[in-house]
């Protein structure tokens, strides 16, 4: 309950802090942290405009997408602390609700008839298609780590112990970081402030939406981004109590988020028809995540 | 049996428009009577009845435990929405009344076939029903005899089943030759006896057989070309539960061969992986509907095997909770498949006939002329990609459950299988999503891709109905978890004979997980359908406008320039053109007046050309050498008798003599 609560509050900033650490890093004055908030209610309250081609899927999806996500924050722990729903394999239903939702919005990009959309349509599908094995694998060792299969088991198990264990948490973070800087479609895989359409994933998926529909889009991807910042900041709580696991969680967030801006700032987009071998890499780094795992319960003897 | 011979012979009698209902009767008529002894099993009744039988076979041992239970519920089900929806289907070939009949005939018989199949259990009765079930579904394949791929489909189904055949052959020949008895529980006996490693090539040969039904990499190769050239209702029943047969096999199997069940679970798990992850990564790149489908038939194969694998390691590590998730898995994926499975193809069904074709280069737009059909599809594409709230994922997650569970304290080589296992599974949930969301978008949304001369228009609610039914069980299995999978717990404890029959404590904990995504799946749907009630009502006070789709200012939009199923999935046949074969034609622009240009890709599959079409290439050019003997001159055919006749007469003779002249130089 109270991991739902906060990641709501800080789904509300978070896209706000990014764009602040970006505006500061290249020296503008930039909007306040509360700008995107404004142009949401400001999409909110407009009228749409739909494409003649499009059906009811395009008018369902975006409500699926937004549920999706909320979906999966329900089942997010606040390290000792239950999520709303908890369950032994509940992130094999973390992954999957998330990919219901995303089934949609890539149906609903097809639904338009756009050749740009079906473009991006078909580069998120490539995308979060091998985005997911690596979740698979960096849960699967934590599985194995702790012996539990649920989130709040296994980060409440999680400990500390040997050096191995603080390069297995740093490898787990980037990870982490990575899959969700992949499913948001922000930097190193997608540029969300691009002008061409050719070179969009997500954006381009929401060509044809417009005014409530889109306010519910552009929410989730804070939501989203908040989400995985609280899965990160789950990886270093133990069993601390709520005094303590509070400020962890919005620390870790607020720098999550000055993360993203950062690297939204140095770095360049990759080249697009690389993107999949790159993420690909990211099995392999939780691949050595499970070879480290292996090395701490001593298989290796 | 007396029932079905009556309606065998009544139905050419019957005018052309009785004919489905009889058929239709027929089959609810052997449903019923056969579900009473099935859900007997279930409830812990197990049925026995010997037939006396004849002095060549022996008494003929019929049981329907709760394995057989089980399937023949799920065959049922499926084979009365088949007979349902073929019922509807078959109306626009009622020209052809001959035909009419054999396929009627025919779908009782597989049905009855296939019912025995499960039931019987004697190896000699049980060839005869399979024998009955591979003809008749080849009867089944080829109704639009007409068209040459139909047939040549067809003759190549009909080779690969009896391939088949004689493997089982082989295998309960060798049994029965030492044991002298067609009972299966000869084949206990007859393992228990010898070490493991005659278990485990008695049964890999078996399962040979088996795999060839089930289409388990790489005996898959009939499977793409028979779903496509068989009528709709055909494909769905084919698919859904004909090819299950297979798996029954496996798994009847499993009851009664004696061996290392670890060893057998490693190579079921790493067969099964395999045949996932190369039949969705296959299907990806088909341009015709019903082949796409057929692809999907065998990575669900795949999945289906990994569950048994499991299970099987479960067994071979004395881990009933393993065995438990791993069984129940494998039995609840199977009816899961047989449900979403039989739906696509009779929605592939719906399209055939309205439009005519199955290429979805040139489908396009449907939403808006068949919207019961676009949405039937959608669910069912959900559900096949394991997505909540539907029953795919309720199964694909006892998979994984399995597989996390047995993670922690196993050895390098399982760990690294069951890595292999859920990297796999991963994976295929991933590709399956890129595949469904080609079908689905290229199929049925966008605009039109093609001028058809007849307007696409919705199937009739008889059409829709039986299709309803199944949405409905689809949603209920995914809403409700927890009452089928306990269905499941009798079925699920006859695999328990290794840990010594203390109950299985294991599925009880997977139950009470199950309430949970139970409870998931539930939220998720009122939440979804909140949030988009809760935007309807707000969007209905505020402007709304209906114009062209964005394309950047260009306002001359057309259904040319939408996105195509090839280009959605270009990126990945890129990366994947190493590994599969996919043959391309393309014609580059030149000149400076270009005139036309083009690209083809023909999906083609590896494994048929190296492990088919090679062989039998080589066969060919071997037997090529010998082409001079059919030299169409009738006295060289009439010398080869002549030498024939004399060979015959004469060898006998020489050999005679040269022992008799051998005995001579001996003696001397």
């Amino acid at each position: 309950m109270i991991s739902f609560i906060l990641i709501i509050l800080m789904s509300l900033i978070f896209t706000g802090i990014v764009i602040r650490t970006k505006s500061i890093t290249s020296g503008r004055k930039g909007p306040g942290i509360f700008q995107p908030l404004k142009d949401l209610a400001r999409l909110f309250k407009k009228g749409s405009v739909y494409s003649q081609t499009t059906s009811f899927i395009f008018q369902l999806a975006p409500s699926v997408y937004l549920a999706s996500i909320l979906m999966a924050v329900l089942v997010i722990p606040l390290g000792q602390y239950k999520g709303i729903l908890s369950f032994e394999g509940d992130f094999v239903f973390f992954a999957y609700v998330l990919g219901a939702g995303k089934f949609f919005s890539i149906l609903s990009a097809m639904d338009t008839g756009s050749s740009f959309e079906g473009m991006g349509a078909s580069r998120e599908a490539l995308f979060s298609m091998f985005a997911e094995p690596a979740f698979f694998l960096l849960m699967g060792s934590f599985a194995l780590l702790t012996g539990y299969t649920s989130f709040q088991q296994i980060f409440h198990s999680l400990h500390f112990g040997s050096s191995v264990s603080y390069v297995l948490m740093v490898l787990a973070t980037y990870v982490l970081v990575m899959i969700a800087l992949i499913e948001n479609s922000r930097m190193p895989i997608d540029d969300p402030k691009t002008h061409l359409e050719l070179t969009m994933v997500h954006e381009v998926m929401v060509l044809d939406n417009s005014g409530f529909d889109l306010g519910m889009i552009l929410y989730g991807t804070p939501l989203k981004l908040a989400m995985y910042g609280g899965l990160i900041a789950n990886l270093f709580m133990g069993d601390f109590p709520l005094v303590l696991t509070i400020p962890i969680f919005l620390g870790l967030q607020i720098a999550f988020a000055v993360t993203v801006g950062i690297i939204e700032s140095f770095m360049a987009r990759f080249r697009m028809n690389h993107n999949a071998q790159y993420i690909l890499t990211l099995s392999s780094v939780s691949l050595l995540i499970l070879l480290g795992v292996l090395l701490i319960l001593g298989q290796f003897n | 049996m007396l029932f079905i011979g009556i309606a065998i012979v009544f139905i050419p009698l019957v005018s052309v428009e009785r004919k489905g209902i009889v058929a239709l009767a027929t089959v609810i008529g052997i449903a019923m009577v056969s579900s009473i002894p099935a859900i007997a099993s279930l409830t812990g009744n197990p049925f026995e009845y010997v037939l006396q039988g004849s002095q060549i076979t022996g008494r003929i041992p019929v049981r329907i435990d709760a394995l057989s239970g089980w399937f023949i519920l799920v065959l049922n089900f499926t084979f009365i929405t088949g007979a349902w929806y073929g019922l509807q289907y078959m109306k626009a070939y009622r020209q052809q009344r001959e035909m009419l009949s054999l396929h009627a005939i025919s779908y009782i018989l597989v049905f009855a076939g296939l019912i025995a199949i499960s039931a019987l259990q004697h190896s000699m009765a049980f060839l005869i029903a399979w024998e009955i079930m591979a003809l008749s579904s080849f009867f089944l394949i080829i109704f639009e005899r007409h068209r040459a791929e139909v047939i040549k489909a067809g003759i190549n189904y009909l080779i690969q089943s009896h391939v088949c055949i004689i493997l089982l052959t082989l295998g309960f020949i060798w049994v029965a030759m030492n044991e002298n008895s067609y009972d299966f529980n000869a084949i206990a006996q007859f393992t228990e006896k010898r070490p493991s490693s005659v278990g485990l090539a008695l049964f890999l040969c078996l399962f040979s057989g088996f795999a060839i039904k089930a289409g388990f990499v790489p005996f898959h190769t009939w499977l793409p070309y028979a779903h496509p050239a068989a009528p709709a209702h055909v494909s769905g029943v084919m698919s859904g539960v004909i090819i299950k047969i297979g798996i029954y096999g496996i798994l009847r199997m499993l009851l009664l061969v004696r061996t290392d069940f670890l060893v057998l679970g490693y190579i079921l798990l790493f067969l099964s992986v395999l045949t996932g992850i190369y039949g969705v990564m296959l299907a990806i790149i088909q341009h015709n509907l019903k082949k796409l489908l057929a692809y999907h038939s065998i990575e669900n194969i795949g999945i289906i095997g990994m569950a048994i694998g499991l299970g099987c390691i479960g067994i071979g590590k004395g881990n009933p909770g393993l065995v438990a998730l791993g069984f129940s898995g494998a039995l609840l994926h199977t009816l899961n498949h047989s449900l979403f499975k039989s739906l696509l193809f009779y929605s592939a069904g719906h399209v055939y006939q309205a439009t005519h074709t199955m290429d979805i280069e040139k489908l396009g737009g449907l939403v808006k002329k068949m919207p019961h059909t676009t949405l039937l599809f959608l669910v069912a594409s959900l559900a096949i990609c394991g997505l909540p709230p539907f029953n795919g994922f309720v199964s694909e997650f006892l998979i994984y459950t399995g597989m996390f569970r047995a993670l922690p304290g196993s050895d390098f080589a399982l760990l690294s299988l069951l890595v292999l296992g859920f990297f796999g599974l991963a994976l295929i949930g991933g590709l399956a999503m890129f595949c469904f969301t080609k079908a689905v978008g290229t199929v049925f949304l966008g605009s039109p891709r093609h001028p058809f001369a007849h307007d696409p228009g919705e199937a009739g609610w008889a059409k829709l109905m039986p299709m309803y039914v199944i949405v409905v069980l689809l949603l209920g299995i995914g809403l409700f978890p927890g009452v089928f999978v306990s269905l499941l717990s009798k079925p699920v404890e006859l695999y328990s004979f290794i840990s010594s029959g203390n109950g299985l404590p294991g599925i009880f904990p997977a139950v009470e997980t199950l309430s949970g995504i139970g409870w998931g799946a539930a939220i998720f749907l009122v939440l979804a359908g909140l949030i988009f009630w809760l935007r309807t009502r707000w969007v209905m006070n505020r402007v709304q406008t209906y114009d062209q789709t964005w394309a950047c200012g260009y306002e001359g939009h057309t259904g040319k320039m939408q996105y195509t199923a090839s280009s959605f999935v270009r990126a990945y046949r890129k990366l994947v053109e190493p590994v599969l074969s996919i043959h391309k034609k393309k014609k580059e622009i030149t000149g400076i007046f270009p005139v036309t240009a083009g690209q083809e890709t023909h999906p083609g599959d590896k494994i048929e050309e190296w492990f088919i079409d090679l062989p039998v290439k080589g066969l060919k050019k071997f037997f090529n050498r010998f082409i001079f003997l059919q030299n169409g001159n009738l006295q060289f055919y009439i010398l080869y008798g002549v030498v024939f006749i004399t060979l015959v007469l004469v060898l006998p003779l020489v050999i005679e003599y040269f022992s008799a002249l051998i005995q001579f130089l001996n003696s001397i």
